[in-house]
């Protein structure tokens, strides 16, 4: 559809990764009569066959409840649920399985680390730093947990860009800073912050640090191990598996010194009427029958994930992105908010003075899926004096036709409101 | 691109629908009013409020103000244009019957200009959008200085 495409180089490999499109079966469809444009994968990301298949081989094939009986199939239930996380440490380079805990998402997991290691190490007076990038999974347990306990929540600003001011985050840092919680990738604007560096200011301050990974991971590769942050927590269905499983990383010694923060089954080692003792970890943290079948496409999805390369999903999605971005700015009337040098595939913006919502559903009605709204980001919004933002984010399987379509259809918006 | 979509939204945005949207008819908040109150939208983050002066158990002016899309400000600045001169009686039943024909019932009532939001019938994701300003009307004639919320 458009020539301008010829113009941008591409690193080799991307059009392999954008052969795996045919991997997804739900993108071949017609919405409205007009196909489908997938352009929402930072609110979920679409499941590949494997995924899909994994998921209902288990449940055809061996369901039963883990680390419980001694049948076959609770046996083979626990071995399908544990080798998923022995994925997952070597997906993300944790030191040991210990280190990984289910959770139902990014949200659970953050909530687990305000709770339990919260309710250890802040106390009154103490300060917590956010940045004003976050997304409410990274916000509302902080300003939670401050209640309770009288500490104080601080919010490192950002630039015009979108991107962190990291003299103003670093001015922040009292020796009261017990905690710095920040996002890797900013899920509003797309813009990818210097994790690395935070975490080194930090370390030498021996503070505490945990990292939304929700938008990184799905993007390119992750070593927690590298990064050396505390924890670190992401979501399965932002990264092609499955609803309602996510991980919490923590270092050993962190997670070792912490309280459980739900009691139940699968917790304890001995329980009585006295008193109870806990399990080792990562049990410790995992109370409850958890969700095998999500633990199973997780695991699946980092198998497929390293099947595709993410060194490879990150080349493909920049090139696409640089696209967009370049594409995106040709549309007259359209601005385009968070402009940082490093970003993932998330293009937010406004086109004349159509209201996000409205464009949202004028671009639904002609097959394309993009978010409109505040993205649970509504701290940012503010920043930008936005009520919100229509959000286009990119997935492995997107191409340029999926952006070309995305222009067509902000045309038609225009004529739609005559503007 | 082509048309099922297009006729569904051009029903939609129709020309009264986006000249209401444009120019809000009463908009802002008056010096006086006797009855208020607020709905908001959590899920896009639409806002208004809807001010109305009573006397005697009749409206006697109606105003809006707030930000949201065109089809909550369409549909405020309408109901400002219907209400400004009605009894709170009849106000409350028009409320009732504006919500039931957004939500896609058939009342039989010749609803004159406001029939014009009927197109987000076809918009389930829409309906609370148009619906908004009408439920802070029935709010602010209950007089209870109410936030009203479509969640």
């Amino acid at each position: 559809m458009s020539t301008a495409s010829d113009r941008i180089d591409e690193s080799p490999g991307t059009s392999a990764v954008e052969a795996r499109r045919s991997d997804f079966p739900i993108l071949f469809q017609e919405v409205h009569g007009q196909p489908l444009t997938y352009l929402d994968s930072a609110a979920s990301s679409q499941r590949p066959l494997a995924v899909i298949d994994a998921v209902d081989h288990y449940e055809k094939h061996d369901h039963a409840n883990v680390h419980r009986g001694v049948h076959t199939l609770s046996h083979r239930a626990t071995e399908a649920y544990e080798g998923a996380r022995e994925k997952v440490r070597r997906f993300i380079n944790a030191t040991s399985t210990a280190e990984i805990v289910f959770t139902r998402g990014t949200t659970e997991a953050i909530n687990l680390v305000a709770n339990s290691w919260g309710g250890e190490h802040i106390g009154a007076g103490d300060e917590i730093l956010i940045t004003w990038l976050e997304h409410h999974a990274n916000i509302v347990p902080w300003q939670m947990l401050c209640e309770r306990t009288g500490a104080t929540l601080k919010v490192a600003p950002i630039d015009d860009d979108g991107a962190i001011d990291m003299a103003g985050l670093e001015s922040l840092i009292t020796e009261r800073t017990r905690l710095i919680a920040f996002s890797h990738t900013s899920n509003a604007l797309g813009t990818i912050n210097p994790a690395r560096e935070i975490i080194a200011l930090a370390k030498e301050r021996g503070i505490v640090t945990l990292v939304d990974g929700a938008q990184a991971v799905p993007h390119g590769p992750v070593d927690v191990n590298d990064l050396g942050c505390d924890f670190f927590a992401f979501s399965g269905h932002k990264m092609y598996g499955p609803t309602g499983i996510g991980v919490l990383y923590g270092r050993e010694e962190l997670l070792e010194r912490m309280p459980p923060w739900q009691g139940g089954g699968d917790m304890i080692l001995t329980v009585s009427f006295e008193g109870s003792t806990w399990n080792e970890l990562p049990y410790k943290f995992e109370a409850g029958t958890p969700n095998i079948s999500g633990a199973v496409g997780l695991g699946a999805a980092v198998d497929y994930l390293e099947s595709v390369g993410t060194a490879a999903v990150a080349a493909h999605e920049a090139g696409l992105l640089r696209y967009t971005t370049q594409e995106l700015e040709k549309v007259d009337g359209l601005r385009i908010i968070g402009t940082a040098p490093r970003k993932v595939g998330v293009v937010s913006f406004m086109l004349a003075n159509i209201h996000p919502h409205d464009l949202g559903t004028i671009l639904d009605q002609l097959g394309v899926a993009i978010r409109t709204g505040h993205h649970c980001a509504m701290p940012v919004m503010e920043r930008y004096g936005l009520p919100g933002t229509a959000r286009a984010s990119l997935g492995l399987y997107n191409n340029r036709e999926d952006i070309d379509r995305l222009v067509a259809s902000l045309g038609r918006a225009r004529q739609v409101f005559g503007c | 691109m082509t048309q099922p979509a297009t006729d569904n939204l051009r029903e939609l945005y129709r020309e009264l629908i986006l000249d209401h949207a444009r120019q809000p008819r009463h908009f802002g908040r008056p010096e006086h009013f006797t009855h208020q109150a607020e709905g908001i939208n959590p899920l896009c983050g639409d806002k208004l409020h809807v001010y109305l002066n009573l006397e005697d158990g009749a409206i006697r002016e109606a105003a809006f103000e707030g930000s949201g899309c065109a089809i909550s400000m369409a549909s405020a600045s309408l109901l400002t244009e219907t209400v400004r001169t009605c009894d709170a009686e009849k106000a409350v039943t028009l409320a009732a019957d504006v919500q039931a024909m957004l939500g896609g019932e058939t009342t039989g009532q010749d609803l004159g200009e406001l029939q014009a939001l009927a197109g987000v019938r076809e918009f389930p994701s829409r309906v609370k959008c148009a619906a908004l300003a009408w439920r802070a009307l029935t709010a602010a004639l209950d007089n209870t200085d109410a936030r009203v919320s479509t969640e």
